[in-house]
């Protein structure tokens, strides 16, 4: 008897122990999301520089006390470029993925729910984006658009709905034939009121995981057109677009490195907060 | 319990979970044994730890479980609770052999029979290679596998859960077990695969010498196959004895309780169709409750029941935990109700009437050019409801039920057919004129997990189906009519703040019918709506249906596979095999003089929770298993398991005639069996 209440009491003690092992590294994801956020609104006050500041006679310096990450071929302050570059990266990755989600739901969710020839001529039009490569349907999606940060966004969207609408599809497939829905069907509801109401609540949840994962991969390919020229006029400042500028210049490792870390850290950010989402939701991994 | 070595010897087996809320008591002190080929039953609620229990023996418990200080599990004097776990493995499989209730999730999918079945040999090193193949074919033949030489080489999903049940025991019995522990074996079965399983049980145990560890919920298959049964409640045996004995007259209140709950087939049901169900729900196990933990929901309660009570001898070879039995005290039959049911009326016209409804489920083409096959759910079913009266539709699973449930609710629609409702052809009307009269039909759903949205309140759940038809004007209105809902079908009017998640099976069944009597319908489709639920609580639901029908006059469809159960409630029996209407009659005619050959198996099949009337019934027992709904046999479909079947059955289809007045069947030797 006492064996077994000590067990018990070692066991109650180890909670946090193994809620750390579970969701340390998404509270560590979580908290560094949070800071970039954070990061993005106070830009304006916390640069110590504008971000389009020149002054040719500093450029290129290493980081000091007074330029903490260098300055830039062009001798702006690498630090508040980056600062402020976040707003964009940020902004871009979530938006195009909020937008890419609601509208492959919405295209999902109705091609799953009325079947037949509306699910298949949607089904194909997903399938044939997804035939395409993404970043090159995107960049020449972009191109033909022109620059500019509002046409990459529109590009990133054109490529970004399918997936969402394949998973939506599948979870309102497997809703769908629940009996809470056939329930709602015997009441003579209509049916958006079954399908928005009823069924998408219920699939939300694989939705959310996607979502949190996918931020961190908007904003690598965002970061990806800006690299390559396509994203953000100059002077405005957002990483991808930095990590070009600073490619060719070897010595001044500064220039490159520096926002390639803040998309690195943005990205694992986000990667690990979405793992640990899918685990907190998945009921297989939170029993005991 | 004269022998003096037994071959298992349990002595105050706990077994506690360890989870974050605290260590959960799942086994609270369960001492017995077992003779070398004796069949021991252990039956109980779910939640009593009847297969924790089990699974301790072979210690196949998760990890945060845990065995407590001075459990003892000794199998021929050996402690299994302090074996390596290389010596245990040894055991598992060889002396002792494990059968579950699923036998699909039990077999792995990916590997043939072959290699499933020989893997045990192998590793007990008791075969070699060659020698284990033709063992096993053997022993699949010995568990009643038609050709066991092709269905070695074939995967799990080619059988049906029957078979797979089969080769599960041709896997058990490889090694020679002096023991084989079956928890609910039977349970996902159809009644006459059930029987066919519990015949095989018996007789293995016959010739083998094997003892038998039976765990079920059903009193009729203990009493079927065990000359010993444990009654678990709570973690504790509350009553031991010998089968015969312990079913005739029970000493624990709450055996009692268990064997009044369940209706059955050889008794005339109540005129009042009310079934004996005792209040309430088993206690939270991470809460043990003082003295009797059966005390809150004991009719017999005196006052002496505060003090813990321990298994003492009742009578002889027969314990019982309980204070009200132990001088001797009897529990006695609930009196038979006296009141009588009003009789139905007897409309000139039948309130729904279907007539030669088909509903045919397309299949892919298998080749290019092949033919279109279909499944044939439903193939031309005629059925009649009056106003006021339950008609229950019994059948084995495929047979088609509950797709004509969805067929009147038009779920589905029909593939051709009527559907007469009113002035209305249910089968052809357009959405504009169905959406009226959905509320007037209604259907209450199987399964009580997912016939609720988990993400509305249980307020917002009965509240949308009002506002949607405008039943109620405002919020406030709509409020108290959830209250007076959630009060018709027995629930506080609180519970309309809370989420379904938080309800047991039972309390969501009420929830389920509160929603669907929420737009005051006229007909309530209950489609096995208590097939997923315990004893008792199954009794609960049943009442509640029967007092809901007196009070509100609904009338009821009611699907169940479980002949007793539709006996109890029904006016009238519709009973259906592979999509086709086998025999129609009053429920007392039909008990009385079944008259299709079908339906006089199905009844014989039922297990009976009395050992003496088991033992005295005649059974005709169905071989083989229900065909194909793709390829049905042609003229009679059940002449290719019919044990009078010749050879105009297979030419000619017979028709629905009426036999005597009210009383038709589909066969061409109709009463003959």
């Amino acid at each position: 008897m006492t064996a077994v209440s000590d067990e018990a009491a070692a066991w109650a003690a180890g909670r946090w122990g193994r809620w750390r092992r579970r969701y340390g590294l998404a509270a560590f994801g979580a908290a560094l999301v949070v800071l970039w956020i954070l990061i993005a609104i106070l830009a304006p006050w916390i640069s110590p520089y504008p971000f389009e500041a020149v002054d040719v006679t500093k450029r290129l310096q290493p980081p000091s006390p007074v330029h903490w990450l260098g300055t830039d071929a062009l001798g702006r302050d690498v630090l508040s470029r980056l600062l402020w570059g976040s707003r964009i990266s940020l902004f871009a990755g979530i938006v195009v993925v909020a937008i890419g989600a609601a509208l492959g739901v919405v295209i999902g969710g109705i091609a799953a729910y009325a079947g037949g020839k509306a699910e298949e001529l949607m089904m194909r039009a997903t399938d044939l984006v997804l035939c395409f490569p993404p970043i090159i349907l995107a960049m020449a999606i972009a191109a033909a658009l022109g620059i500019g940060v509002r046409n990459t966004m529109i590009a990133m969207l054109i490529v970004w709905w399918p997936k969402f609408a394949r998973l939506a599809r599948s979870l309102v497939l497997v809703q769908r034939s629940q009996e809470y829905v056939e329930a709602a069907v015997v009441m003579g509801y209509g049916s958006g009121r079954i399908l928005f109401r009823h069924i998408v609540p219920n699939a939300v949840g694989p939705l959310v995981v996607l979502v949190t994962l996918d931020v961190g991969q908007a904003i690598i390919t965002f970061a990806g057109l800006s690299f390559l020229g396509l994203g953000v006029i100059p002077p405005m400042p957002e990483w991808g677009a930095m990590v070009s500028e600073g490619r060719e210049l070897v010595d001044q490792w500064w220039v490159a490195t520096f926002p390639g870390l803040a998309i690195l850290s943005v990205v694992v950010g986000f990667n690990f907060l979405g793992d640990g989402v899918r685990d907190w939701l998945d009921p297989k991994s939170r029993r005991q | 319990m004269n022998d003096p070595s037994p071959l298992l010897e349990v002595r105050n087996l706990r077994t506690e979970f360890l989870t974050d809320g605290g260590p959960v008591r799942a086994v609270d002190g369960v001492s017995f044994d077992m003779r070398p080929g004796e069949t021991v039953g252990i039956v109980g609620e779910s939640g009593s730890g009847k297969s924790v229990t089990a699974l301790s023996i072979l210690r196949l418990l998760a990890d945060n479980a845990r065995l407590g200080e001075g459990s003892s599990i000794r199998f021929r004097g050996q402690d299994l609770a302090s074996l390596s776990e290389e010596e245990i493995r040894k055991l598992r499989g060889g002396e002792i052999a494990m059968i579950f209730q699923d036998p699909l999730t039990s077999l792995n999918p990916v590997l043939r029979i072959s290699r499933q079945l020989t893997e045990g040999m192998l590793a007990h090193g008791t075969h070699n290679a060659g020698e284990a193949l033709r063992h096993g074919i053997d022993l699949l033949a010995r568990m009643g596998l038609t050709a066991p030489e092709r269905a070695v080489n074939g995967y799990p999903h080619e059988f049906s859960g029957g078979m797979r049940q089969r080769v599960m025991l041709a896997m058990g019995f490889a090694n020679n077990p002096s023991l084989l522990i079956a928890d609910e074996p039977t349970t996902a079965l159809d009644v006459t695969i059930q029987a066919q399983i519990l015949d095989l049980l018996k007789a293995l145990n016959r010739e083998f010498g094997t003892a038998v560890l039976l765990i079920s919920h059903d009193l009729g298959v203990i009493a079927n196959v065990c000359e010993r049964v444990l009654v678990m409640y709570a973690g504790e045996v509350v009553e031991e004895g010998p089968a015969e004995q312990l079913l005739a007259d029970p000493r624990h209140p709450y055996t009692w309780a268990l064997l009044n709950a369940v209706p059955r087939l050889d008794q005339e049901p109540p005129a009042d169709k009310r079934l004996t169900a005792i209040e309430g729900a088993p206690p939270d196990p991470s809460k043990p409750a003082e003295g009797c933990r059966f005390r809150p929901r004991c009719p017999f309660a005196i006052e002496k029941c505060g003090e813990h009570p321990d298994l003492l001898p009742v009578a002889e070879d027969r314990k019982a935990r309980c204070w009200v039995t132990q001088g001797g005290e009897r529990l006695l039959k609930p009196a038979p109700a006296t009141s009588v049911a009003a009789p139905v009326k007897e409309d000139a016209r039948p309130m729904l009437e279907l007539r030669g409804v088909v509903k045919h489920y397309p299949l892919r083409r298998e080749t290019l050019f092949g033919e279109r096959k279909a499944v044939r759910a439903v193939d031309g079913v005629d059925l009649d409801i009056m106003r006021g009266e339950t008609v229950g539709l019994v059948g084995e699973s495929g047979s088609g039920k509950s797709t004509i449930a969805r067929l009147i609710t038009r779920i589905q629609k029909p593939t051709s057919g009527s559907i007469r409702f009113g002035e209305v052809d249910l089968a052809t009307a357009p959405r504009s004129v169905l959406r009226p009269l959905r509320r007037r039909i209604q259907m209450i759903f199987q399964d009580p997990y997912a016939s609720l949205n988990p993400r509305m309140t249980v307020g917002q759940i009965l509240e949308e189906p009002l506002s949607f038809h405008g039943l109620v004007a405002g919020a406030s209105e709509a409020k108290a009519k959830v209250g007076e809902l959630l009060e018709l079908v027995g629930l506080p009017a609180r519970a309309a703040e809370r989420y379904p998640h938080e309800f047991s099976g039972g309390q969501r069944q009420r929830i389920g019918t509160a929603r669907a009597l929420a737009v005051e319908p006229e007909l309530i489709i209950a489609d096995e709506p208590i097939s997923a639920l315990d004893v008792n609580i199954r009794a609960q639901i049943i009442n509640l249906f029967v007092g809901l029908q007196q009070r509100l006059g609904l009338t009821f469809l009611f699907i169940a596979h479980d002949l007793a159960v539709v006996r109890q409630v029904s006016d009238h029996i519709v009973v259906l095999y592979l999509g086709k209407v086998m025999e129609v009659a009053r429920a007392r005619d039909l008990f009385a003089e079944p008259l299709h050959p079908y339906t006089r198996s199905l009844i014989s099949a039922a297990p009976i929770p009395d050992v003496a009337v088991e033992r005295r019934r005649e059974h005709i027992r169905l071989t083989g298993e229900p065909p194909s709904p793709v390829s049905p046999p042609s003229g009679c479909r059940f002449r290719t398991r019919c044990p009078i079947a010749q050879g105009v059955c297979a030419e000619v289809e017979p028709p629905l005639a009426e036999h005597r007045p009210g009383h038709r069947a589909a066969c061409h030797f109709s009463g003959q069996l």
